[in-house]
């Protein structure tokens, strides 16, 4: 498999209020690779995650998407880049549906209800579609923002521990979403402190800080 | 070339403080000579008297209230487009010198404005621009203060002070405006009747006093910001350990 | 484009719809303070007339900010700011929909209401009418100029004071030219040219806000 890497990172740096927490690094990811980043707590795994994002600028250092710098294609990085972060960026005053609905609106997509319904019943939400996100434990809010995730159609997924608050089986859902992603051709990169297990496929690993 | 070099924090610091000094002695020196003007040279003015000689000291110090907002207004601009730290930091430097000026030209408005409309305050079109460019001032280091990221703090600050700048002249064409409806033509205090040669010249001598004054207090600011957001570099710890 | 414009402002509406008390705290602020006024000086109706257009536009900016102050800050706290700023379109745009929302949302019932409170003010008819007018041209603007302090104060301590400070000042050319405008219609002299420099303002508004509140939101978010 020698394709072209679609994401580059250039010796990127990234400063914390005056002190700096990693630099020099570097990677490339092609279709159908996953990354995951490691590193201790504070150790700027997040703030690598939102340089990649395009949400920070980093310190110094580049990062290519198709060959151009990110600012220049914002726009075609926003429709095949998808983002779940710490926060799950789903309002708590719309039901499930409603959510995934607002997000492609915004996203300029047309959204399949019954696919959205499949999604959000694959995720094990199938008895909480009519209720508002408030009432929702926060690993079912979880689960509703990587519906959003797995309905943006996205080629590369960049999360941030997407594993956390979930349960075994949730776990085990999320891990399987993935891993049918990349193996399908897509990219993942993430950040998580519990085991992976993605069957048949050996992320890349960059370390942050150390 | 010459000039990144000095963009560099640590060609700057030193610089800076070998300039300060002179800058505050020229300060010292165009303060003594245009006071000796004001008091001295200049001819009592024969409608208002004695009093009107605080102009010598308003006229310049609202001057420089706006000076340094543009002035601010360039860094901020040069910083937001090229990412030079330093910039942010002479902008940053400024501001509290800028506010200064412009509460000393309300202030001796005030006083002035006593003896001659019989009244602390008026609202008076160019006294209430002032006012309105004190809070402008006030604003800017409100949001400097609190935020503690100083990569954020700088360009937020910076934003915030080209959206003012932008504002400034709307600002003084809409109080001139309300002003020259709501009452008739008001004794301006920048519009002397006679403006006599001598007056001209104590204002010009202050108002190089001001920028000398201004200049040497903005590079002093603007050393111990950079000491203090650079404190984890090699340079500046070296420069810590010898002034200690 | 156009789309993705609607779709914020349909969203920040369905959104507020949901919320109806938080909503409605800004209008009823907007009453409560003008009808302090009178209390505060008296019921004179000749004095009242004559600050009515004051105090109505000055209870409009502070109304307009206190509803400002909430722009941005619940979509950076559940994290959905940073998905619209991801989204496949410019942040300005974002920026230009998120203030009309804004304005939909608390300008127009501004207007619905001034009317009421300018005849607690003993102002006549046509002086009502160019109140109406001048609140519609100039509200926008303060959802422009407010968006820009809302981006730049996004998570501060005191957030909600300091974007008053930092606001304030740049409403003063709206305030004079939108109370004037009912002013002018009261003695006479028309309100004409009040209403087209407070046009312009809000041409130059729509122009320059939305970039500086995009710039404003990715120094905030960073």
């Amino acid at each position: 498999m020698s394709h072209p890497p679609l994401l580059s990172a250039q010796d990127v740096a990234c400063e914390r209020s005056e002190h700096t927490l990693f630099q020099g690094l570097g990677f490339e990811l092609g279709a159908g690779e996953a990354l995951l980043v490691r590193g201790g707590n504070g150790r700027g795994k997040t703030s690598l995650l939102r340089i990649l994002c395009g949400l920070s600028q980093p310190a110094s250092g580049t990062v290519h998407w198709r060959g151009a710098p990110l600012a220049r294609v914002h726009e075609q990085y926003g429709r095949e880049m998808a983002y779940v972060g710490h926060v799950n960026g789903i309002k708590d005053d719309l039901t499930p549906l409603e959510n995934l609905r607002l997000a492609a609106d915004l996203g300029g997509r047309a959204l399949d209800e019954d696919a959205a319904v499949a999604a959000l019943e694959g995720l094990g939400l199938g008895r909480c579609l009519d209720l508002p996100a408030r009432v929702l434990s926060f690993g079912q809010r979880r689960r509703v923002a990587l519906a959003g995730l797995v309905m943006a159609g996205a080629l590369l997924w960049i999360l941030d521990e997407p594993l956390t608050g979930l349960d075994v089986h949730g776990v085990a859902l999320v891990e399987g979403l993935i891993r049918d992603h990349v193996l399908a051709g897509g990219m993942a990169i993430l950040t998580t402190h519990q085991p992976l297990s993605l069957d048949g496929l050996t992320p890349k690993s960059v370390s942050v800080g150390d | 070339m010459n000039l990144y070099r000095y963009a560099s924090p640590a060609t700057f610091y030193p610089l800076a403080g070998r300039l300060v000094p002179w800058f505050a002695l020229l300060a010292a020196a165009f303060t003594a000579a245009g006071l000796y003007i004001s008091f001295f040279v200049a001819p009592t003015d024969f409608q208002q008297g004695e009093g009107y000689r605080i102009i010598f000291i308003h006229v310049p110090a609202a001057w420089m209230s706006m000076f340094i907002y543009i002035v601010m207004a360039f860094w901020s601009a040069i910083g937001l487009a090229w990412n030079t730290r330093l910039s942010f930091v002479m902008a940053r430097a400024l501001a509290p010198t800028g506010a200064m000026f412009t509460f000393l030209a309300l202030w001796t408005g005030a006083l002035w404005g006593k003896p001659m409309w019989g009244a602390w305050w008026v609202w008076d079109a160019r006294l209430t621009s002032e006012l309105i460019l004190l809070f402008l001032y006030v604003g800017y280091m409100a949001l400097q203060a609190a935020i503690d990221d100083p990569r954020r703090a700088d360009r937020a600050g910076a934003l915030l002070n080209l959206v003012g700048v932008i504002n400034v002249p709307i600002i003084y064409f809409s109080v001139k405006w309300w002003n020259t409806l709501h009452q008739g033509a008001s004794v301006s205090l920048t519009r002397a009747p006679s403006m006599a040669q001598t007056m001209l010249w104590g204002m010009l001598v202050m108002a190089i006093a001001a920028w000398m004054y201004t200049i040497a207090v903005a590079l002093a600011r603007a050393r111990t910001l950079i000491l203090e957001r650079e404190r984890q570099t090699e340079w500046a710890r070296a420069v810590i350990k010898e002034e200690a | 484009m156009l789309r993705f414009l609607t779709a914020v402002i349909r969203r920040d509406i369905l959104l507020a719809a949901r919320r109806r008390g938080d909503w409605l705290t800004a209008q009823f602020f907007f009453v409560m303070v003008t009808s302090l006024f009178p209390l505060g000086i008296g019921p004179e109706p000749a004095m009242l007339r004559t600050i009515g257009p004051g105090v109505v536009w000055v209870a409009a900016l502070l109304a307009c900010l206190l509803s400002l102050g909430r722009l941005y800050a619940d979509d950076h706290r559940d994290g959905s700011l940073e998905q619209l700023l991801l989204a496949p379109y410019s942040n300005a745009l974002l920026a230009l929909g998120k203030a009309i929302a804004h304005w939909i949302i608390n300008g127009i019932p501004l207007l619905l209401i001034a009317p009421v409170l300018g005849i607690q003010f003993g102002l006549p008819a046509d002086a009502l009418a160019v109140l109406v007018l001048s609140l519609a041209i100039g509200t926008p603007v303060l959802s422009l100029l407010g968006g820009i302090g809302a981006a730049l104060t996004l998570g501060l301590r005191g957030g909600g004071v300091l974007i008053t400070l930092l606001i304030l000042p740049l409403y003063v050319p709206v305030l004079i030219f939108g109370a004037g405008a009912v002013d002018g219609t009261l003695a006479g002299t028309g309100a004409e040219a009040h209403l087209s420099l407070l046009g312009a303002v809000l041409v130059m508004a729509v122009l320059v806000a939305p970039w500086i509140s995009a710039l404003a939101l990715r120094v905030s978010v960073e």
